[in-house]
């Protein structure tokens, strides 16, 4: 798993994907900061937070869609699932390579906390709740979009469904207001991502419950990229 | 080493892999002979685990594939048809990685550069894989599937798409291997397999249509002899005097090859009819412009076995290889 871990860092860095996107982060990122926090004399960064969600919701895909999709196409993945190795370690390496640089690219948010603890008490609750929500959502986005890659040669049909799902997470509130039905429309509540990431972590709270759904998120959608290379042996 | 049970590979309803069976013992070079398309990768990539088997079972050094599939992995090192490069990656780095994923316990940094000292690629080692020529790919290819000196090696047409000094030095190589490795080979190159290996696995269709060395194979087939000659003279005159011969079984003009002149392919019983047919010639005063024998080769066994079998009729088991052997040599030196 460390070897893939490994590998898939420094092919990030190999060609300029990571780079980009680092770049991209950060210049946005420093962005919003500048704007929503420090030209509006505010110690909130609930603002920069709420921009940087559908910054990421759109850079992700671009870290995600080669994941398996190149793989596949140049058969490199004959050497990978000929290898002594398991399946799950596959691709939880895969999985935890792009979470790092992930982690990396969110952790900025963090130097901008300390910027502000310079001028005014900074309220870490508010920030660090913000922070792991950042993450968390995150995560389950990359588990989803990992689990496209894994199912098709092209990375860019992965990236196009990618954003597509992406699109979806940001609209899929209004979406489901349309749905008059009450039974149908507390379900769609109960899976929407942004219910569980906006209310509890944006104001400090950390949920259990919500915790929960997201590691529930990324658990399943590991679990069914390991499922597409099951059935790939088979058919 | 090595023991396939019965497998079988559905792809839809078609069928890619028919009830194979065969076992590879330790030290052993088995050669994997068919036609594009015959099962032969499909066959590796179930032997590998890339792919499962939909019945049967593959059992390596002991361990199935399926049941345990990572102690049977370690003791394979795999070659596929398309070596599976990092294209952006150098050649050590892409090294250093499969050392890693496969969990090798030899020092890495010397069981490395002996690798690549033993497949002669230690002069490239720092370059891009993609810069690499196919030849050079091809031996990262063989690198990769030589760490942690694997027991057993399976190598899908480890020559194919290079060129004939590449092809020589590949041989050379797999013969080298020979001593440490058992090796599953294939190809559909014919002299290759008759060069390297110890026993023939011919595959068609899915299935195994023969199982033997190579020269037994050919020993099966050479109970007759045949002669192709070339003989200047009216056709059927020619066909008449020769035919008067006793030990000659069957003749057949072919086409006229210069004015003339015929070319006849002539089976006989093995007793040497090459002073008689000279002697009746001579006597109606038709020269003999070229005699020759063919020997039966392997591709002509090929050949036979490959072929369908309401075609296969006993008298097809002796036709003669030139045009065949013209075709395979293109074929495989592509």
């Amino acid at each position: 798993m460390l070897a893939i871990v490994k590998k898939e860092l420094s092919s990030y860095f190999h060609s300029l994907i990571g780079y980009v996107y680092l770049a991209v982060f950060f210049g946005f990122s420093g962005f919003y900061f500048f704007a929503t926090s420090l030209y509006s004399n505010t110690t909130s960064l609930n603002y920069m937070y709420n921009g940087l969600f559908v910054i990421i919701c759109f850079l992700i895909p671009i870290l995600t869609m080669k994941l398996f999709s190149v793989e596949r196409k140049q058969k490199t993945d004959q050497a990978l699932l000929t290898a002594p190795v398991s399946l799950f370690s596959i691709v939880m390496g895969k999985y935890l390579s792009v979470l790092l640089i992930y982690l990396f690219s969110i952790s900025i948010t963090l130097l901008y906390g300390i910027i502000i603890s310079f001028f005014a008490p900074a309220e870490w609750a508010v920030i660090l709740g913000n922070f792991v929500a950042l993450f968390l959502i995150g995560a389950a986005i990359i588990a989803i979009d990992m689990f496209i890659s894994s199912t098709t040669e092209s990375q860019s049909i992965a990236a196009v469904a990618s954003f597509a799902v992406s699109f979806l997470v940001i609209m899929f509130d209004a979406m489901t207001s349309l749905v008059s039905v009450d039974f149908i429309s507390k379900i769609l509540k109960g899976i929407s991502l942004t219910q569980h990431y906006y209310n509890t972590f944006t104001v400090g709270i950390f949920n259990i419950a919500d915790i929960i759904f997201f590691l529930s998120i990324c658990t399943l959608f590991v679990f069914f990229t390991i499922r597409v290379f099951e059935k790939r042996r088979w058919s | 080493m090595i023991e396939v049970r019965n497998i079988k590979k559905y792809y839809g309803s078609k069928i890619a892999v028919d009830d194979v069976s065969f076992a590879v013992n330790d030290g052993e070079i088995l050669g994997f002979l068919g036609p594009n398309g015959a099962g032969k990768s499909t066959t590796m990539n179930i032997l590998t685990g890339y792919i499962s088997s939909n019945e049967g079972t593959v059992t390596i050094d002991g361990f199935e594939i399926l049941k345990e599939p990572i102690k049977a992995k370690s003791k394979i090192g795999y070659l596929p048809e398309i070596p599976p490069l990092y294209l952006d990656m150098t050649v050590r780095e892409y090294l250093n990685f499969m050392f890693d994923l496969k969990n090798i316990k030899f020092p890495k940094i010397s069981h490395i550069e002996e690798i690549c000292e033993k497949v002669k690629i230690i002069d490239v080692i720092d370059r891009l894989i993609k810069n690499l020529s196919k030849g050079y790919k091809q031996r990262v290819g063989l690198a990769q599937a030589l760490l942690g000196n694997p027991k057993l090696l399976i190598l899908d047409e480890p020559t194919v798409g290079l060129d004939p000094k590449q092809i020589i030095e590949i041989r050379n190589l797999i013969k080298e291997l020979k001593k440490d490795h058992t090796i599953i080979l294939s190809s559909h190159v014919l002299p290759e397999i008759q060069s390297i290996c110890d026993r023939v696995l011919v595959i068609n269709k899915g299935k195994i249509v023969a199982d033997d060395t190579a020269e037994n194979l050919s020993n099966n087939l050479q109970a007759e002899t045949n002669l192709i000659a070339q003989i200047q003279g009216d056709k059927e005159i020619v066909l008449r005097t020769l035919s008067n011969i006793q030990q000659i079984i069957n003749i057949e003009a072919s086409e006229e090859k210069s004015e003339g002149v015929f070319e006849y392919k002539i089976k006989s019983v093995s007793d040497d009819v090459r002073k008689h047919i000279f002697r009746e010639l001579a006597k109606i005063d038709c020269p003999i412009i070229e005699l020759k024998t063919s020997t039966v080769n392997l591709e002509d066994i090929f050949l036979q076995l490959t072929k369908d079998e309401d075609e296969l009729k006993p008298n097809d088991l002796n036709i003669s290889s030139n045009n065949a052997e013209s075709e395979f040599d293109k074929g495989g030196e592509k």
